[in-house]
């Protein structure tokens, strides 16, 4: 192998340029090569044709409502993976192995069968459904739909990102903290909290970013009503129908675009926060 | 009395419930309603559902994607890994967060890039159609599309352990005159075995349930090109309820016994790195 040894002396390990070309066959045949037609692919259109093409209403409200309820999931799910993770780190009780097996299903369940049986659970005459309508809530085939069912996919990830820093989080703070005169809740809302915030900005945001992709478990549920509740990944499937690449590509690279600038900003937002 | 670093007992009461009302109604009671609804009218239609033949093609098409799928992104995982977690080189870094780029990428962008290429109007369409090569709503792109969405799992898996078990070992059997394949198989193999077991058990639950990028190169051809999350679609979208929810609730179980065998797995001691 042509690759030069990182180290002065041989390695004593062999085996490095061997790994190190499968690992980079395997990466870009697979992974690669395709994102690179992905970000080529747009250029067919030229950049106006480019904005045009990202900009049109319907584009533009399939992407607002993509990354709007993406935001608007995780943030719910914030709070409510905080209350989880909280649960299964501090105490012990029966059934507290189920619970933590639990908050692992939206990973297992495939995406199709969860969306599915989100549609069933809240349609009008489901067994949720029915007394929301009654209520005066309609979930299914509404923008608050497609919510739902990003923040299925993405609680998860909130729980499992701060349940290890809570696990790991020092009691002496907290004793400290009580010492000096805190109540518990003082201590949780300055001690607690505050140590947990980087965990919790970096679950929201993992959670944002699998929800703003998410096909399977969205589309039964959204009822997919273009400019109302069509999310972006369908129209890249609706623009494909029409043999239109170049535009299935430039709302995938605007996508895409438009997450890394996401995780961009709230990499900042952590960074200030660490320092603050 | 309480100690001053815990909540009483009522408070405690409360989140605990709380979490697992949290979970039970928004977790778990879309898993109970996919069985509910399969076995609605019994378990004859059930039955019969899953015993038609487009089923068993369906059945039969994602046990051989997943049968390549698999494979394929264990050989690149532990390749990924043993470089990786094994040496320090220059580009290290980028190499893993590449390796973590298909996860953050939606579903549908998985399938898109793969129509981009071997599509009718992509850049190989032509060259393909002309050696009457079909990739493209086929089996070869279900395959790709599947190898791309599950690429990270079993690398992801395996990075941290390795890494943590660092290199003395191995370097003690190379210095006493162990080929590197040797190496592998006797020293490191036998470490992390239940930790590629939990990653390849994941990779396949995730390759046999993915719903997005294969139903973007699918082409949804009855008996061809049918996977089983796009069978369950078929039949949803054909109001054949019965049919759909019986193939969605294999599906579960799929996920279900994933999920047990990975809980088994975790309390055999490996660590916990799988979520997210």
């Amino acid at each position: 192998m042509s690759i030069a040894s990182p180290f002065r002396r041989r390695d004593a390990l062999p085996g490095f340029g061997f790994s190190l070309g499968i690992t980079l066959l395997w990466l870009s045949g697979i992974v690669l090569v395709p994102l690179l037609a992905l970000l080529l692919r747009p250029l067919e259109l030229g950049p106006l044709g480019f904005w045009h093409s990202v900009t049109e209403p319907r584009v533009l409200a399939s992407l607002r409502l993509s990354f709007l309820g993406a935001l608007a999931a995780s943030a719910v799910n914030v709070p409510l993976g905080l209350l989880v993770a909280w649960v299964l780190v501090r105490y012990r009780f029966p059934g507290r192995r189920l619970l933590d097996g639990v908050v692992d299903l939206p990973f297992a369940l495939p995406t199709a069968v969860a969306g599915l049986a989100l549609t069933a659970l809240y349609a009008p005459n489901g067994w949720l459904g029915a007394p929301l309508a009654a209520l005066g809530v309609k979930v299914a085939y509404t923008p608050l739909g497609v919510a739902l069912a990003m923040g299925f996919v993405g609680l998860p990830f909130v729980v499992r990102t701060v349940e290890p820093v809570l696990r790991d989080l020092p009691r002496e703070a907290e004793e400290a903290a009580s010492t000096l005169g805190a109540t518990r809740v003082q201590t949780l809302w300055r001690v607690v909290l505050p140590a947990l915030a980087p965990a919790l900005l970096a679950g929201f945001a993992m959670a944002s970013a699998r929800a703003v992709g998410e096909y399977g478990s969205v589309i039964f549920i959204a009822g997919n009503m273009p400019m109302v509740s069509e999310i972006a990944p369908l129209l890249i499937v609706v623009r494909l129908e029409q043999f239109d690449y170049a535009g299935a590509a430039a709302v995938g690279l605007a996508m895409l675009a438009l997450s890394f600038l996401l995780l961009l900003a709230l990499n900042l937002a952590n960074r200030l926060w660490r320092r603050a | 009395m309480t100690p001053p670093t815990a909540e009483p007992g009522w408070a405690r009461a409360l989140l605990i419930g709380g979490a697992a009302l949290l979970l039970g109604l928004f977790l778990l009671l879309p898993l109970a309603a996919v069985f509910t609804e399969a076995l609605r009218r019994g378990w004859a239609p059930a039955w019969q559902a899953l015993s038609d033949p487009d089923a068993v093609a369906a059945v039969r098409l994602t046990l051989l994607v997943a049968a390549i799928a698999v494979p394929v992104n264990t050989l690149g995982g532990l390749a990924a890994a043993w470089c990786i977690a094994k040496f320090r080189f220059s580009g290290r870094a980028l190499l893993l967060a590449l390796i973590d780029l298909p996860f953050s990428v939606s579903p549908v962008i998985s399938g898109l890039v793969w129509v981009l290429l071997f599509g009718a109007h992509g850049w190989l369409g032509p060259w393909l159609q002309e050696h009457d090569i079909q990739i493209v709503f086929a089996v070869p792109g279900l395959v790709l599309a599947t190898i791309f969405v599950t690429f990270p799992f079993i690398a992801r898996t395996l990075i941290p352990l390795m890494q943590e078990q660092g290199r003395a070992a191995e370097e003690a059997a190379a210095t006493l005159g162990a080929s590197g394949w040797q190496t592998f198989r006797r020293v490191t193999l036998p470490e992390i075995r239940w930790a590629l077991l939990s990653g390849v058990l994941l990779c396949n639950a995730r390759a046999m349930g993915e719903f997005g990028a294969v139903s973007v190169v699918s082409g949804h051809i009855r008996g061809e090109t049918n996977t089983m999350p796009l069978h369950v679609e078929i039949l949803y979208n054909e109001y054949q309820f019965a049919g759909a929810f019986a193939v969605a609730a294999l599906l579960a179980l799929l996920a279900l016994v994933t999920l047990g065998a990975k809980t088994l797995l975790e309390r055999g001691g490996t660590p916990r790195s799988l979520a997210a």
